[in-house]
């Protein structure tokens, strides 16, 4: 087997994308117009829960420049259903979801009706002009009171609101022992939520669909085009060869759009219906209440351990918010946690829970994580009780209970096999840049002197599993589809070299990472690779991208398609040269005989010597070109520390971060700059969860955070000069040694953040603070407990 | 979101802005920097028939020096009016106040007289102009009057000014030998405050003379906290003093209970965050 140079590999390449991301050059779907296109606009619900008496577009269609209006009644024998890939259970209550709601609603923001247009504007105008009767109803929002005895139903055709429980057992598994045996010297008992939060990707969806003669063209601001393209076939009944799904430039996803959306079918449906193009874009409003909403369940965790600090058990029970209907995946989000609850820690006996339930909300789907970070939370929030009730160094704790590097390959309570890491290394060195010692001495100097301003250090020793996935895994999760990813590699007579990868990437860089690759592999410039990707007439086969699989699965993939073209180019390269094809090394980008270097030959003259077929081997066919599929075997696993230090306004509750640090292990690097960028954002989107986010609904199931205004991300100005660093301990699994890193910084950042606001509170009784840990939340903490403690604090 | 469709007039003059409002009649809306009015046109939450902007209006863009007083064009953005070393030197309150506002882009389109004039309880323009004891020059159809900034916001979201009257400029007396402070209390740094207190302190005899602290968002318009003043007149300038007077900081306001905070939490802040901006402005 050649070994590759390592030359782009490994380097921070500038990426090839961002000229154009950057600047917008480049056709966003809004961007995008058609001979013909006309306008979409949807009404939608003001109501959490109501009855549609009826509903009249009559009027609407008298208004300026609108060519049609319809509402779910008129469409109601065609628009079908919704699709869930992810039923895990047998039993599940899984209900039907029309695109556009027929009888009934059931989340404020539900689509009513849709008016088509020549012009957007119109279409909104004409809005207004629909009339909708409601006969408004209760809703039900508490996930207790949803399961309670006589609790109003979402779908009271379905007689419950619980949706599945999903039970996993070790003793049950064969993984490890009864939870119920283990000792139980020490015991911790805690309940976290994990609050709603809604992804904010910066470009709103917006779909067009052109119904052509009947051969179909989406374009769409989706994650999951080739998914896509599989459901439109499914749902609308029009064969799969007649539709092609192409997602143009994605600004951003974040798990926000893998889905398959009601607007997506309903524009589908008027494009058929009218037989002309049709575009809907979403305003950001439209975004906050009807696009998809991530995390929000009910955490019960317990924690067993012996007095020395050895964890010897964990049970969770979860209470799952799947909104009022089931989302493409969202069943699975929680139960991709199951797994991770153990998170880097060895111990005998794990039972985990899960409750799906309805409520009259948003839906529920994947956002960035999707169910790691909750795992992850627990159980390091927990870790953190843990070292608190037996006097021990948060650390300490920790260091007696991971996995240490030489028990690697391990076998997990939960029954997945971690094949490789080194969680001292990665802890060992974030301390360090850290000054982990010198602001534990100034914490007691504060503590001492009854600082009104207190500091915390939380800490956050993650794995995660992802590099979504090996097939019969999902298989036996019943996910609906595989995991596998493919990728073709073309060599053009010129010796450039298109690849075709069937990942979706909507900011993550796969352009420029693929490139590098391809350069080292067939030793051709970095400049001199086209990565082609989201339209399902190019790239005809994938699964897209979300899970942070794309390069620990699709980059397998290219690169076996890579050395499948090497092969084929080193058939040809000893032919040029006269000699046998086990006399060449690659090497220094081209095939060399053996002891005389100069005699070499690149993989573009085997392309142009194909290309002529003038004169080949016998018995070759006349190309370079190679596909290939790679199912993984197994997860992938980084893992890392990070290390959070934080002041506490004791007197107003505002928190501020002082020093954060993300030391990760995503085994061998392809771009570091990529990898930063992505650390970066996740962190972001981790501390927002724990300061910032979080949607609202009031009581009667209104959304009341429908906007930035009282939905606050945090932006650059509030976030840490972010300190990352990395170990390196390649995964074993396959050839690469590369692991994912997109969701890390979001599954580990949280509870460093919350760990470290409770670590400066210990010394007022504060055991917990519930996120998002704002300002009035830390107060009232602080004044919950009492007034008069040393140190004059009140 | 789309606006509902409307007239747009850009008239080069104050008189011209003044006819024009008068015969848009009641759904005429003025456009100054658009910080505030668009996002409510886009929510569709107000849909004026004509709007007239009044950015083709030199003469309503500047500061300058009149006697005893600034004045400042109520077109000058949040950015000028923070950086211009007049009100640097003469207003200071005024500028580290409009430095806080929003972000960089906020700050290069909305306006001091657009601020004041939309009168948001949570904004931070109306709660300087109340503690610098501005007045405000308004012209309509019947000329010119000029109106106190105590006597300017009566509501939320309601000002004196009439529906056919323009904001032309604002008349900031001229201070020196005060120091001033604001402390802005939010969540995110874009964010409106929660709550904001500006404080100037004039010294007199290493103890505090006379002060003005002003608040931010404690009731449906900028309020001086008058309990708080007089508290502070002949004050001790050092921290225990000053907090022990900030006790009475939040008598006479009326916050509200939102999705941002509690009315007890924002009483709570202002009493904490008056004896930071207190102690600041007062040099401690």
């Amino acid at each position: 087997m050649t070994v590759t140079d390592d030359r782009e590999v490994g380097a921070a390449r500038r990426r090839k994308e961002d000229a154009r991301l950057i600047t917008g050059r480049t056709r966003w779907t809004d961007n995008l117009t058609l001979p013909g296109l006309l306008h979409m606009a949807i009404l939608r619900s003001p109501y959490a829960s109501a009855r549609i008496v009826s509903v009249d577009t009559s009027a609407a269609l008298s208004r300026p420049n609108v060519v049609a209006a319809f509402s779910g009644a008129d469409v109601a024998d065609v628009q079908g259903s919704l699709p869930c890939a992810w039923p895990v259970t047998e039993d599940i209550v899984h209900p039907d979801r029309p695109p556009l709601a027929v009888d009934m609603v059931r989340h404020h923001g539900e689509a009513v009706a849709v008016v088509v247009a020549r012009d957007r504007a119109s279409a909104m105008d004409a809005l207004e002009a629909i009339e909708v009767d409601y006969e408004p109803l209760t809703p039900v929002l508490d996930l207790e009171e949803a399961l309670a005895d006589g609790a109003i139903l979402v779908h009271p055709d379905k007689g419950t609101n619980l949706s599945y429980t999903w039970v996993f057992d070790s003793a049950a598994a064969g993984t490890g022992t009864d939870v119920a045996t283990v000792d139980a010297e020490v015991v911790i008992e805690r309940r976290y939520v994990q609050q709603r939060l809604i992804p904010a990707f910066m470009e709103p969806r917006s779909v067009i669909v052109d119904p052509g003669a009947g051969d179909y063209t989406i374009w769409s601001s989706t994650q999951i085009p080739h998914i896509l393209r599989v459901f439109y076939a499914l749902i609308t009944g029009v064969p799969e060869h007649k539709i092609r799904v192409i997602a143009p430039d994605v600004g951003g996803g974040f798990g926000g759009k893998l889905h398959v959306t009601p607007e997506e079918l309903i524009t589908f449906m008027a494009a058929r219906r009218i037989g002309r193009p049709v575009k809907y874009t979403e305003t950001r409003s439209e975004t906050m209440l009807a696009g998809h909403h991530g995390r929000d369940m009910i955490q019960d965790v317990r924690l067993t351990a012996r007095r020395d600090g050895t964890v010897t058990g964990m049970s969770v029970k979860l209470i799952a918010n799947m909104g009022a209907y089931l989302g493409l995946v969202g069943p699975g989000t929680p139960i991709l946690g199951a797994f991770m609850y153990n998170g880097i820690y060895k111990f005998a006996a794990y039972r985990f829970e899960c409750n799906g339930v309805f409520t009259n909300t948003t839906l529920t789907d994947p956002y960035r994580g999707a169910g790691r970070p909750e795992a992850t939370y627990a159980i390091e929030r927990a870790m953190d009780e843990l070292a608190v009730e037996l006097g021990l160094d948060p650390i300490e704790v920790r260091r007696r209970n991971w996995i240490k590097k030489e028990e690697f390959p391990f076998t997990t309570v939960a029954g997945l096999v971690y094949d490789s890491g080194d969680y001292d290394a990665a802890t060992d060195k974030a301390l360090m840049l850290l000054g982990y010692d010198e602001l534990r001495k100034e914490q007691e100097a504060r503590r001492a002197s009854g600082d009104p301003v207190q500091l915390g250090i939380g800490t956050s020793t993650y794995t995660e599993m992802c590099g979504l996935a090996p097939s019969r895994i999902l298989g036996a999760l019943r996910y609906a589809a595989g995991g596998w990813e493919t990728a073709s590699v073309r060599v053009l007579p010129t010796g450039k070299v298109e690849v075709v990868t069937g990942v979706s990437p909507h900011g993550q860089g796969h352009e420029t990472a693929w490139s590098q690759i391809v350069a080292d592999e067939l030793g051709v410039a970095f400049d001199d690779v086209e990565v082609l990707h989201g339209d399902t007439r190019t790239s005809h086969k994938g699964l897209d991208t979300y899970g942070s699989r794309s390069l620990a699965v699709g980059g397998i993939a290219l690169v076996e398609a890579c050395r499948k073209v090497r092969d084929k180019a080193r058939t040809v390269a000893a032919h040029m040269l006269e000699c046998s094809p086990d006399d060449l090394e690659f090497t220094g980008g081209a095939f060399r005989v053996r002891g005389t270097p100069d005699a070499a030959k690149t993989v573009a003259d085997a392309a142009f010597a194909v290309f002529a077929a003038h004169d080949l081997p016998d018995g070759i066919e006349p190309t370079l070109d190679a596909d290939a599929t790679f199912d993984p075997e197994t997860f992938s696993f980084p893992h890392g520390t990070h290390l959070c230090a934080v002041e506490v306004d004791t007197q107003t509750g505002h928190v501020s971060i002082r020093k954060y640090v993300a030391v990760d292990d995503v085994g061998k690097v392809i771009n570091p700059t990529i990898v930063e960028g992505q650390v970066h954002g996740g962190v972001a989107q981790g501390i927002a969860q724990a300061l910032h986010e979080e949607a609202v609904y009031d009581e009667s199931g209104t959304l009341v955070t429908g906007s930035f205004v009282d939905y606050t991300p945090p932006t650059a100005a509030d976030l840490p000069d972010i300190v990352t660093d990395r170990t390196e301990t390649p995964a074993t699994t396959h050839p690469l040694g590369v692991k994912g890193v997109g969701e890390a910084g979001t599954i580990a950042s949280t509870p460093a953040v919350v760990n470290a606001i409770v670590d400066a509170l210990r010394p007022y009784g504060i055991s917990d603070v519930p996120m998002p840990c704002t300002p009035e939340r830390v107060w009232r903490a602080i004044r919950a407990v009492g007034t008069e403690t040393e140190g004059g604090r009140s | 979101m789309i606006p509902v469709a409307f007239d747009y007039q850009r008239p080069t003059t104050v008189d011209e802005a003044v006819a024009a409002l008068a015969g848009g009649g009641e759904d005429a809306k003025v456009l100054a920097g658009g910080q505030s009015l668009i996002p409510v046109l886009r929510l569709r939450l107000s849909a004026p028939s004509v709007l007239v902007d009044l950015g083709g209006i030199e003469q309503l863009r500047g500061v300058r020096e009149e006697g005893d007083a600034l004045v400042i064009g109520a077109m000058t953005t949040h950015d000028e009016v923070a950086g211009s070393p007049l009100v640097r030197r003469f207003a200071p309150l005024l500028a580290t106040m409009a430095a806080t506002i929003g972000d960089r882009q906020v700050r290069h389109r909305g306006t001091l007289g657009g601020s004041l004039s939309h009168a948001d309880p949570a904004a931070d323009l109306p709660a300087a102009a109340a503690a610098l004891e501005a007045r405000y020059v308004l012209a309509g159809p019947t000329g010119r009057r000029v109106v106190p900034a105590a006597g300017f916001a009566l509501g939320l979201f309601t000002t004196a000014l009439a529906e056919d009257e323009v904001l032309v400029e604002v008349q900031v007396p001229k201070l020196e030998g005060w120091g001033s402070h604001y402390e802005k209390f939010h969540r995110v740094v874009q964010a409106w405050a929660i709550v904001g207190v500006a404080a100037m302190v004039r010294r007199e005899d290493g103890a505090i003379g006379s002060a003005r602290v002003t608040l931010t968002n404690m009731g449906p318009t900028a309020l001086r906290a008058t309990a708080l003043e007089q508290a502070l007149a002949g004050c001790a300038a050092d921290r225990a003093a000053i907090e022990e007077a900030c006790a009475v900081a939040a008598e006479g306001t009326s916050p509200i209970d939102d999705l941002t905070a509690s009315a007890e939490y924002r009483r709570h802040l202002v009493r904490v965050l008056a004896g930071r901006a207190v102690a600041a402005a007062a040099g401690v």
